[in-house]
């Protein structure tokens, strides 16, 4: 599994990261988070408000810092 | 209180369960209200009494004389520095529940629909409150652009984002009355419109990076999530304008601190109209040269209107200053940068130039008025 963060450096970015970190502990998996802060690489998975989640390859959050909780139910699928 | 007694007797024996959520919601809707009436209320107290606090502390705690530089400068930041944060509070609390209403996604889809003419005015006033950071800027830029908000349109909102700021606003309105309150945020609200019409104008839309054009013409092809906006209900509106507080205030502290100190310095250290040479309405260059100097500079509304109020009371004119703190608050070296990585330098330039001229005018139209 493949996990991005994508965001420019702003503080919800960070949050996010954050947050998908700590999900992915609690989980125990294993799997490495790339944090993606160039705009135009950004905007090519078409996420235009940050932060953003790609799982493996698939965006899956735009525009919000997900809780940790939602993330947990989001990677568990 | 008998009223809701009765409801809830009559109803209980039909349908126990709704009614027992109801009874909780509507305890939680009064919580919420008393607690809120009772934050206000302590809000306006400590408000009403900051004069005679800071002064109690400044003379009689730390026995400063009223006389001297510091203790006119101490006063100054004692009084200052809660009142400004008091203020901040409940401004951006205001806002942020304001701000629940409109996310980005919301902004863009109203957008999207509408004629260039009506979509500048619109834009402008979109840009005032609709909630992001200047981080996600360029990303919501191109969001735009994607959905088929025109170019100028756009950059409408890009310019007016920033400039009117809610802070601004309320601090000016605070210090120097409505009068001026209005004014900065016509002027601000016409600079971003007149910059859009001017881009617009101008057919731009080829001095965009060749990769923007690329993706942008593809619309929108992921869903923009954003915040479950139209639906919360007030409980969750009231979250949103804590969040916003926590965010933005949280943030903000060091600065305003930090300009209230040097305000402080300025008030107690500069004499008199001392500044009403270099700075006063006679100095015809000083306008340009204050807007010049605050462009590439980075700073928040919060942290620069202490510095502002300051600078006035020492006889620098008016417009001049306001002039420098749109200047510093609209645009700054790091967005320019940004911007850069999407615009090519000529509509880089336009954009800078017409946001740098239109600021300069409205020095001079303050000076003027005022």
């Amino acid at each position: 599994m493949e996990i991005k963060v994508l965001g420019p450096g702003c503080a919800k970015c960070h949050a996010l990261e954050a947050n998908v970190k700590a999900a992915i502990q609690e989980l125990g998996l294993n799997v490495e988070v790339n944090h993606v802060t160039d705009i135009k690489t950004i905007a090519e998975y078409g996420v235009f408000m940050t932060p953003g989640l790609v799982v493996d390859g698939v965006v899956k959050i735009v525009g919000k810092v997900a809780t940790k909780e939602e993330i947990k139910k989001l990677l568990s699928k | 209180m008998d009223k809701a007694t009765v409801i809830k007797q009559e109803v209980a024996p039909a349908a126990p369960v709704a009614v027992s959520v109801g009874g909780n919601s509507f305890r939680r809707k009064i919580t919420y209200l008393s607690s809120g009436a009772a934050l206000l209320a302590i809000w306006w107290l400590l408000y009403e009494n900051l004069l005679s606090l800071s002064r109690l502390i400044t003379y009689k705690v730390l026995s400063l004389h009223p006389e001297t530089h510091l203790g006119a400068a101490v006063e100054f930041f004692i009084y200052e520095t809660p009142k400004v944060l008091l203020l901040l509070t409940l401004v951006v609390f205001g806002v942020g529940v304001i701000r629940s209403f409109f996310t980005p996604e919301r902004t863009r889809r109203i957008l999207a629909g509408k004629r260039e003419s009506a979509g500048h005015v619109l834009a402008g006033l979109l840009g005032v409150v609709t909630p992001f950071c200047s981080c996600s800027a360029v990303p919501l830029f191109m969001g735009f652009l994607a959905a088929g908000v025109p170019l100028g349109v756009t950059f409408s909102f890009l310019v007016a984002a920033p400039m009117v700021n809610e802070i601004a606003l309320a601090l000016l309105f605070e210090l120097f009355g409505w009068k001026v309150a209005l004014l900065y945020v016509g002027t601000g609200l016409s600079i971003a419109m007149i910059t859009g019409v001017v881009i617009g104008r101008l057919r731009m839309e080829k001095h965009l990076e060749d990769w923007v054009v690329e993706i942008t013409s593809r619309g929108i092809t992921q869903p923009q999530a954003g915040l479950d906006d139209e639906h919360m209900d007030w409980e969750q509106r009231t979250r949103f304008g804590l969040d916003a507080v926590k965010e933005i205030v949280l943030k903000v502290w060091p600065y305003v601190t930090l300009g209230i100190a040097v305000g402080a310095g300025i008030h107690g250290y500069v004499p008199e109209n001392f500044l009403a040479g270099i700075m006063g309405k006679e100095a015809w260059w000083a306008v340009p040269v204050a807007v010049l100097a605050g462009v590439p500079m980075y700073s928040n509304a919060a942290g620069i209107i202490p510095v502002v109020q300051a600078l006035v009371q020492k006889g620098a004119a008016f417009g001049t200053v306001l002039a420098f703190m749109m200047a510093v608050i609209a645009i700054s070296t790091p967005e320019a940068i940004i911007l850069r990585k999407v615009l090519k330098p000529r509509l880089l330039g336009v954009f800078l130039g017409v946001v740098t001229v239109g600021i300069i005018i409205v020095g001079y139209l303050f000076n003027i008025v005022l």
